[in-house]
C-alpha cells in the first residue's frame, strides 16, 4: 500500500475558551485517490477535523492541541497552513467569505501567484482549471455578480488551482439547490477517479454523495465512532446513530431488508433481486419508475403536473375559502436588471403548509419577500389576510441585543423552549437553538396568518430537521398557513403538504408533494427515487409500508 | 442589491481597459490638480469633467449618487469652515463673543471656501474605484509591501461583506413583529452587531487568504516572479494605456502651469479675489480636454 497522504495520530483539540474538547484520540490514515466521507451531527468535530487537517487548527484558530498531523510527511505543527497550501486545498460552506478578490480570473490566479507561480504559468494554470470546472465563461465576471452555485464553483477553483493532492470541503452543498449540488459532486467523482485526487468532503445530506465515496469517517463528540466502508458505515449507523442513516438505508430497515443500500442504484438493484421491482424476480408489483418530469428545464405548458394547471389561473373561485395570502401575477423587476419574478401567482389558504423549491436564482427568497411586503411589486398584488411572519436564511441576523432576554418576549421564549437561556449571548447558541430564537422574534405576539421561511435547514442535521418539521405542522395545525423555501426534498417530503416549483420568475409547477416530489430527478426524495415514484411514497416510511404491503401481495399470491 | 453598483465590474470603457496601475496614476494627478488649484471656476470645471469621464467609464449613475453623498459630506465641511475660521472681510453675521474661541464672526469668504474641493476629491477616488481594477493594483502593491498588501486585500474584501451584513440584519429587522425598531438605541445596537459580526467575517476572509497560501509569497520587491522561474506575460501598453498615461502627465502640467503662472489664481482671504483673464478660461478648458479625451477612442475596449 502506498504511504499515507494524511495521518492523524491520537489527536486531541479544543478551541479556546471552550469546556469540552472539538476533538479527542482522533487517529486514522488516508490514502492518496481515497475519496472519504466525514459523518456526523452538528458539532461533532468534522470541521474542526477539516481544520486540522490543513493546519488552521492550531494555527489560526490557537486552542489546546495534542497528537500530530503529518500531510505528505509534513507536521502541522512545524508548518504554516500557507506552506501546506500547494499540498491541501480546502472549500468551507459559504462561498461568500471565499472569494477575496473582485474578478474570477483574479480569484484563480491570486492562488497560483501565492505559489509563486510565474506570469506565463499562472495565466495557463487559470485556463486550465477553469475548463476543468466549467467555468471559462465566467473568467472576466466579477465574484459579485455571481450565483451562489457559481461562486461556490470558482471558490473550488480556486482551491484546485495549485494542483493540490488532497481536497477537503466542509458542507460544499448546503446552499446550492438539488441540481447544482449533484453538479458539485459529481465534479468531485471525476476529479478523484482521473486525476486521483485524494477527497475528504463533511456533508450531512450522505444520500447526496455516500455512492461516491470510498470510505466514511463518522465522528461522534469528537471521537471516531465508526471508520469503514459505506456499507459498513450504513450498518453500524442502523445500530448506533439511526439519525445518520441516509433515507434509502432507513427505507430497507423499516422493510426488512438487507443489506443497506448506498445509492439508489444499488437499492434498486437489490429490490429487483427481491421481487419488489419490475425487470427481475416475480412479477411487477411497484409501478415502473415514472419517466423523470424534466421539471427545472421545460415551459409550464409542458412540465406542470395536472394541478399546476389547475392551479394556473390567479384569482379565487367561487366558494373557495379565502386566502390567507394571494400573490396575483407579481412582477419584480430591477431598475437596471432583469427580472427576477414574472408574474408568479400563489395562493395559500390556513393550515396549508407548502414546499417552494427550484433553482438558485429561481426567485423563491424574492417571492418570500414579497410576501411578508418587504418588498412592492412593480407589477400584481399581494393580499394577506393578516401578519406574515418571515424567517430568513441566517437566523444570526436577527441579534442585535446582548441578552436572549432581550430578543424576544418571555412568552415566546417559553413556547420555544429556550426560558433557560434567556440570559445567554444569542451567538453563544448552537445552530439548533439559534434556529429556535429567530422563529421566537418574527412570531413573537399576535400568532400571524402566515409563516414564511426561507431555507431554515442549512447546515441542519436530521435530527435539527425532524424537531423543525415537527414545529411547523403543529403550526399548520393550529391554522397558520406555512410556507418554506427549500432546497432539500426530503424536508420538503417531511413537513409540507403541497409543492410548488419555481423556474425563471414563475410557477412551473404546481401540486400535492406526493405528485411533484416523486417523479423527477433532482426535485425527488431518494425514497421515490429508489421506488420510482410508485404509489407517491416520499418517505421512507411511506415506501417501506409500500414494499411491506407488496411483499405480502406477493406471498398470498405465492 | 443597490450596494454592488458601488464595486468595480469589469465594463466596456476605455478607462477600464487601461491597466490598473496606470488608471491609478491617472486618477493621483486628477487628486493632485485638484488640490494644487484653488479657482472655483476651474474646480468647477474640472468637476463637470469628472463627471463626464464617469459617463464615459459608463459609471455616470453610481457617480452621480456619489456626488449627492460628496455634497451632504461638503455642507457640514464649509459649516464648519464659518464657524472656525475668523478670516475675511465680509462678515454677514456677529455671533458675538465665544470665550476661549474668540470673537464669533461669520464671514462669505468662510462660506465660499473649502466644499467643491472635498466634492471633486471624493468624486475622482469614487470614480478610480469604479472603474480601476482594485485586484490588479493590489497585485502591484505586493510586490512592495507584503503586509500592506494583506491589510489592503482584507479591508478591500470587507466593504462589499460587511455592506451586505449590513443590509441583510437590516432586513431581518424590519421582520421583527410591529416593523425594525426606530431610534437611537436600536441604530446603535445594530451598528454594533454589524461590527461584531466584521470580526468573524474577517476571520473567515482571513482563514481563506491563509489556505490558499498568501502568506507564503516572497516578501521581497522581486515578488512573485523570483519563485516561478519561468517568464513573466509582458503586456504591451495599449492605446488606452498610452491616452491615459498622456491624459495624466497634462493633467499634472496644465495644473502646475496654472498655479505658476496665476492663471488659476484665487484668494479667499481677506477679501473673495478671482481674476478672470483669458489665460484661466485656457487653463480650464485644457484640464477638461485633458481629462475628457482619452474617452473619445472606444477602439479595443470589449468586456
Amino acid at each position: 500500500m502506498s504511504a499515507a497522504l494524511l495521518r492523524f495520530e491520537r489527536v486531541g483539540y479544543s478551541y479556546p475558551g471552550a469546556d469540552r474538547p472539538a476533538l479527542s484520540d482522533v487517529s486514522f490514515e488516508l490514502h492518496p485517490g481515497e475519496f472519504c466521507l466525514l459523518a456526523g451531527l452538528s458539532g461533532s468535530g468534522k470541521s474542526s477535523l477539516l481544520g486540522a487537517a490543513c493546519g488552521l487548527v492550531p494555527h489560526f484558530h490557537g486552542g489546546r492541541f495534542a497528537g500530530r498531523v503529518e500531510l505528505a510527511g509534513l507536521d502541522t505543527r512545524e508548518h504554516r497552513p500557507a506552506e501546506l497550501g500547494t499540498l491541501a486545498g480546502a472549500l468551507f460552506q459559504d462561498p461568500e467569505t471565499q472569494l477575496v478578490t473582485s474578478s474570477v480570473r483574479a480569484e484563480l490566479s491570486l492562488a497560483l501567484e501565492s505559489r509563486g507561480g510565474a506570469g506565463a504559468a499562472v495565466a495557463r494554470g487559470v485556463e486550465e482549471v477553469a475548463l476543468a470546472l466549467g467555468i471559462d465563461a465566467l473568467l472576466d465576471r466579477s465574484t459579485h455578480e455571481l450565483s451562489g452555485g457559481e461562486k461556490q464553483r470558482v471558490a473550488l477553483g480556486a482551491a484546485l488551482a495549485g494542483s493540490p493532492r488532497l481536497l477537503l470541503l466542509d458542507e460544499p452543498t448546503s446552499q446550492l439547490d438539488p441540481v447544482a449540488g449533484d453538479e458539485l459532486i459529481g465534479l468531485l467523482r471525476r476529479l478523484n477517479q482521473e486525476w486521483e485526487m485524494t477527497i475528504v468532503l463533511a456533508e450531512h445530506r450522505l444520500e447526496r454523495c455516500l455512492n461516491a465515496a470510498d470510505r466514511v469517517i463518522a465522528l461522534d463528540g469528537g471521537r471516531i465512532a465508526c471508520d469503514g466502508a459505506p456499507r459498513d458505515f450504513l450498518r453500524w449507523a442502523g445500530e448506533h446513530r439511526p439519525a445518520l442513516q441516509t433515507p434509502g438505508a432507513k427505507l430497507f430497515s423499516l422493510a426488512g431488508l438487507e443489506p443497506a443500500p448506498v445509492g439508489v442504484r444499488q437499492a434498486r438493484a437489490e429490490l429487483r433481486a427481491h421481487g419488489l421491482l419490475p425487470g427481475g424476480g416475480a412479477g411487477p408489483h411497484l409501478s415502473e419508475p415514472a419517466a423523470p418530469g424534466p421539471v427545472a428545464s421545460a415551459s409550464p405548458a409542458t412540465s406542470a403536473p395536472r394541478s399546476a394547471a389547475r392551479r394556473a389561473w390567479p384569482w379565487p373561485k367561487r366558494g373557495e375559502a379565502p386566502a390567507a395570502l394571494d400573490l396575483r401575477e407579481v412582477w419584480h423587476e430591477l431598475r437596471e436588471g432583469p427580472a427576477i419574478l414574472r408574474g408568479a401567482s400563489l395562493r395559500l389558504a390556513a393550515g396549508e403548509t407548502v414546499a417552494l423549491m427550484g433553482r438558485n436564482g429561481a426567485g423563491k427568497s424574492t417571492l418570500l419577500r414579497h410576501a411578508a411586503g418587504l418588498l412592492e411589486p412593480t407589477r400584481g398584488r399581494v393580499e394577506r389576510a393578516g401578519r406574515v411572519a418571515l424567517l430568513l436564511q441566517n437566523p444570526g441576523d436577527y441579534f442585535v441585543r446582548e441578552r436572549v432576554v432581550e430578543e424576544a418576549s418571555r412568552q415566546a421564549l417559553a413556547a420555544a423552549g429556550l426560558e433557560a437561556l434567556a440570559a445567554r449571548h444569542p451567538r453563544d447558541l448552537s445552530g439548533g437553538e439559534r434556529q429556535r430564537l429567530a422563529l421566537a422574534i418574527v412570531t413573537d405576539g399576535e400568532p400571524p396568518a402566515v409563516l414564511a421561511l426561507d431555507e431554515p435547514t442549512r447546515g441542519m442535521d436530521r435530527g435539527a430537521k425532524a424537531g423543525l418539521a415537527d414545529e411547523l405542522r403543529a403550526r399548520a395545525a393550529a391554522g397558520q398557513a406555512v410556507i418554506v423555501a427549500t432546497h432539500d426534498p426530503e424536508f420538503a417530503a417531511s413537513c409540507a403538504r403541497r409543492a410548488v416549483l419555481l423556474a425563471d420568475g414563475r410557477v412551473i409547477a404546481d401540486g400535492p408533494v406526493e405528485e411533484l416530489l416523486a417523479g423527477g430527478w433532482y426535485f425527488a426524495t431518494e425514497t421515490a427515487r429508489i421506488l420510482g415514484g410508485a404509489g407517491g411514497a416520499l418517505l421512507p416510511e411511506q415506501g417501506a409500508e409500500l414494499l411491506r404491503r407488496d411483499s405480502a401481495v406477493e406471498a398470498v399470491l405465492s | 442589491m443597490g450596494s454592488s453598483s458601488f464595486f468595480y465590474r469589469r465594463l466596456p470603457s476605455p478607462l477600464h481597459a487601461t491597466r490598473a496601475g496606470i488608471g491609478a496614476v491617472w486618477a493621483i494627478a486628477l487628486t493632485s490638480a485638484a488640490l494644487i488649484l484653488y479657482q472655483p471656476l476651474i474646480l468647477c470645471a474640472m468637476l463637470l469633467a469628472v463627471l463626464g469621464a464617469g459617463a464615459g467609464a459608463g459609471v455616470g449613475h453610481p457617480l452621480l449618487r456619489a456626488l449627492r453623498t460628496a455634497l451632504i459630506v461638503a455642507v457640514p465641511i464649509v459649516l464648519v469652515n464659518v464657524l472656525v475660521d475668523r478670516d475675511g472681510l465680509t462678515v454677514f453675521a456677529r455671533v458675538g463673543d465665544l470665550g476661549p474661541f474668540g470673537q464669533g464672526d461669520l464671514t462669505v469668504e468662510a462660506v465660499v471656501y473649502g466644499g467643491l474641493k472635498v466634492a471633486l476629491l471624493i468624486l475622482v477616488t469614487t470614480l478610480a474605484g469604479l472603474a480601476v481594477d482594485p485586484d490588479e493594483l493590489l497585485r502591484l502593491f505586493r510586490r512592495f509591501s507584503f503586509r500592506s498588501a494583506l491589510t489592503a486585500t482584507i479591508a478591500t474584501r470587507m466593504i462589499p461583506l460587511l455592506a451586505a451584513d449590513a443590509q441583510r440584519l437590516a432586513e431581518a429587522q424590519r421582520t421583527r413583529p410591529g416593523g425594525a425598531p426606530g431610534g437611537a438605541r436600536a441604530r446603535v445596537a445594530l451598528l454594533s452587531a454589524v461590527v461584531g459580526g466584521s470580526l468573524d467575517r474577517a476571520m473567515d476572509v482571513a482563514a481563506t487568504l491563509e489556505v490558499r497560501g498568501f502568506a507564503a509569497m516572497r516578501r521581497d520587491r522581486r515578488g512573485v516572479r523570483e519563485r516561478g522561474g519561468g517568464g513573466s506575460l509582458r503586456r504591451p501598453l495599449s492605446r488606452h494605456d498610452l491616452a491615459f498615461g498622456a491624459s495624466a502627465a497634462a493633467v499634472l502640467a496644465l495644473a502646475l502651469a496654472g498655479r505658476l503662472t496665476g492663471a488659476a489664481r484665487f484668494d479667499a482671504y481677506p477679501q473673495i479675489a478671482m481674476p478672470l483673464h483669458l489665460g484661466t478660461l485656457v487653463l480650464g478648458v485644457g484640464l477638461c480636454l485633458a481629462i475628457l479625451l482619452p474617452f473619445a477612442d472606444r477602439r479595443g475596449i470589449e468586456r
